[in-house]
């Protein structure tokens, strides 16, 4: 756990980029720090492994001062990933990754075999092992940045807006890849963002801060979305919370109907409307009309019980039918989320 | 018979290795002794040199100031001022070349170590290299290509640069040029001329080849570009 006590940061000129921050990052969840820029989010990152040095309080590493510790020590025992990586050029992507094991003393093969074992596991190539940093693409150099900070396993990570510098379609998958192996290592990860809708994509909890160096507010994403502290909070929110709120409510419990699917082979005739062609390994195909039965028209699906209302009523709104389309792991239709269904769970999540 | 002048190649082939002062062997030993010795040096001071400007900004301006002024001294005027200390010897030659080779590469050297990009810096400190381990591990090797860069001028500059030392008598092979005053001969001009080109030319060549095995990642990098 990482704590924030009282600490303030005032740098040499009067400003004060930090002011008064009382704060923990829990062991083994992302904490993000969002806000404008100076707000103090990219100064309080760099104060916990003493970068820069705080002013006023202290911060503690498990209970530990980290100003107690001397920096480059503390630094090798903290993972480090910013904006463009800052991976070395003059040295082979294997070398880069296995940066801070050399640091360590680590005998060379054994620091190498652990940088190959990294490179896979944040989803890169074996071969790029021999390439310099240069032909690699921003994406694949930002996935670089990472395995390196990682290197060590260190408990703690610290990644200064990792994903800000490359383009949207890399920074999802970036973004996905980052929450997949939060899955499986359960670090205390420190992420500065200034997008909300990373840190909400990526938050166990988004502490606001605002110019000047002072917290806003610190909450789980969901409470953020529903509970905005004041005016600044909600501003910088920005006007879709509600929608974006839905990304927090499960599909687990939407009424479906199984009853509106039919052949590819056709017949079967309905009251309903629209009924969904599905072929025979059970996927779907289109919807059919009452008026124009020999027209497919296009549909939208999400998966049941995994993927968030979010997803769901935007499913619903790429079809002309209204209907969104719930589909299991392997993409066979398990049934269909009318309207009515829809309006259900979205009166019960205005609620709650 | 006999009588005329020789040719070009009877005169190389007289003059090679005499056994007396004067022959060409002996220049060009002179010729590389004179333009190697203040390349060495110029390294040697430069790097500390360009490391503190770096280091303390505020040294940078007055230090390269300083070294521009004695580049742009003529050499004559600074041979006679030397003499005196020095007398007419091949130190007195080296002295202003060391110089004017400090001059070229102390700003490589700074602008070698600012080609570093700041993330790199950044993150070499984030994960945890001390700052000589830093500068040794990361910042030079990144500066290598730029200092190399200065380091080719300086060497040619400084193999051509001192022929002039033939006004006091210490020019190497530019020693072949001042006889060509006294007595309108060609062929030592043209040795002097063709050795000291191909003196450079080598110097220049080793330096590539040392650019080449030092930072294969720039020779990657262009034939990736192109």
């Amino acid at each position: 756990m990482i704590t924030f006590d009282a600490v303030t940061k005032r740098f040499p000129d009067g400003t004060v980029a930090v002011d008064d921050l009382t704060m923990e990052a829990p062991t083994g969840e992302i904490t993000v720090l969002v806000g404008p820029s100076g707000c103090g989010k990219t100064t309080s990152l760099r104060m916990i492994n003493r970068m820069i040095d705080a002013s006023e309080g202290q911060i503690l590493l498990d209970g530990v001062p980290v100003q107690s510790i001397d920096p480059p020590t503390l630094r090798r025992g903290i993972g480090y990933v910013i904006q463009q990586a800052g991976l070395f050029p003059h040295r082979k992507i294997v070398d880069n990754i296995a940066t801070v094991p050399y640091l360590l003393g680590w005998d060379r093969k054994k620091a190498r075999d652990r940088a190959m074992e990294l490179l896979e596991r944040v989803g890169l190539d074996p071969a790029l092992a021999g390439r310099y940093p240069f032909q690699l693409s921003g994406g694949q150099q930002q996935r670089v940045g990472v395995a390196r900070a990682l290197a060590a396993d260190p408990p703690v990570l610290l990644m200064d807006e990792p994903f800000s510098a490359v383009d949207p379609v890399v920074r999802t998958s970036l973004q996905e890849e980052l929450l997949r192996l939060q899955g499986e290592l359960n670090k205390t990860i420190v992420f500065v963002t200034h997008d909300i809708d990373e840190a909400i994509k990526l938050g166990d909890r988004v502490a606001v801060l605002r110019v000047g160096g002072r917290l806003a507010q610190l909450a789980a994403p969901k409470t953020l979305l529903s509970e905005p502290s004041d005016d600044f909070v909600r501003e910088f929110l920005g006007h879709d919370r509600g929608i974006r709120r839905l990304q927090f409510v499960s599909t687990e419990g939407l009424r479906l109907r199984t009853d509106l699917t039919v052949r590819q082979d056709g017949g079967g005739s309905s009251e309903e409307p629209w009924r969904l062609v599905v072929d025979e390994q059970g996927g779907p195909v289109g919807w059919i009309s009452w008026s124009r039965p020999d027209e497919l028209e296009p549909f939208g699906t999400f998966l049941y019980g995994r993927d968030s209302m979010r997803s769901a009523l935007d499913a619903a709104l790429l079809s002309p039918s209204g209907c969104s389309v719930a589909v299991d792991d392997e993409g066979k239709v398990v049934g269909v989320a009318t309207r009515e269904a829809l309006d259900e769970a979205l009166a019960e999540a205005a609620d709650g | 018979m006999g009588d005329g002048p020789p040719s070009l190649w009877e005169w190389i082939g007289r003059n090679w290795d005499t056994g007396r002062a004067g022959s060409i062997k002996d220049l060009l030993i002179d010729h590389l002794t004179m333009s190697l010795v203040p390349i060495l040096f110029a390294l040697i001071v430069a790097l500390p040199l360009g490391l503190a400007c770096v280091r303390w900004r505020w040294l940078y301006q007055p230090a390269s100031g300083l070294m521009n002024v004695v580049y742009a001294l003529p050499s004559l005027p600074v041979f006679m001022l030397l003499i005196s200390v020095t007398g007419l010897s091949q130190t007195t030659v080296i002295i202003p070349l060391a110089f004017y080779g400090v001059a070229v590469l102390l700003p490589a050297v700074v602008g070698g170590l600012d080609s570093v990009p700041d993330h790199v810096r950044q993150s070499a400190v984030a994960m945890g290299f001390s700052p000589l381990r830093r500068l040794l591990a990361v910042e030079l090797p990144i500066a290598v290509p730029v200092v190399l860069a200065g380091l080719r001028v300086v060497a040619v500059s400084s193999i051509s640069l001192v022929s002039v030392g033939a006004l006091i008598g210490q020019g190497g092979l530019g020693g072949l040029f001042t006889r060509a005053y006294q007595n309108p001969f060609m062929p030592p001009v043209i040795v002097g001329i063709v050795l000291i080109v191909l003196l450079a030319l080598i110097a220049d060549g080793l330096l590539v080849l040392a650019q080449r095995v030092l930072t294969p990642w720039v020779r990657v990098r262009k034939g990736a570009a192109s």
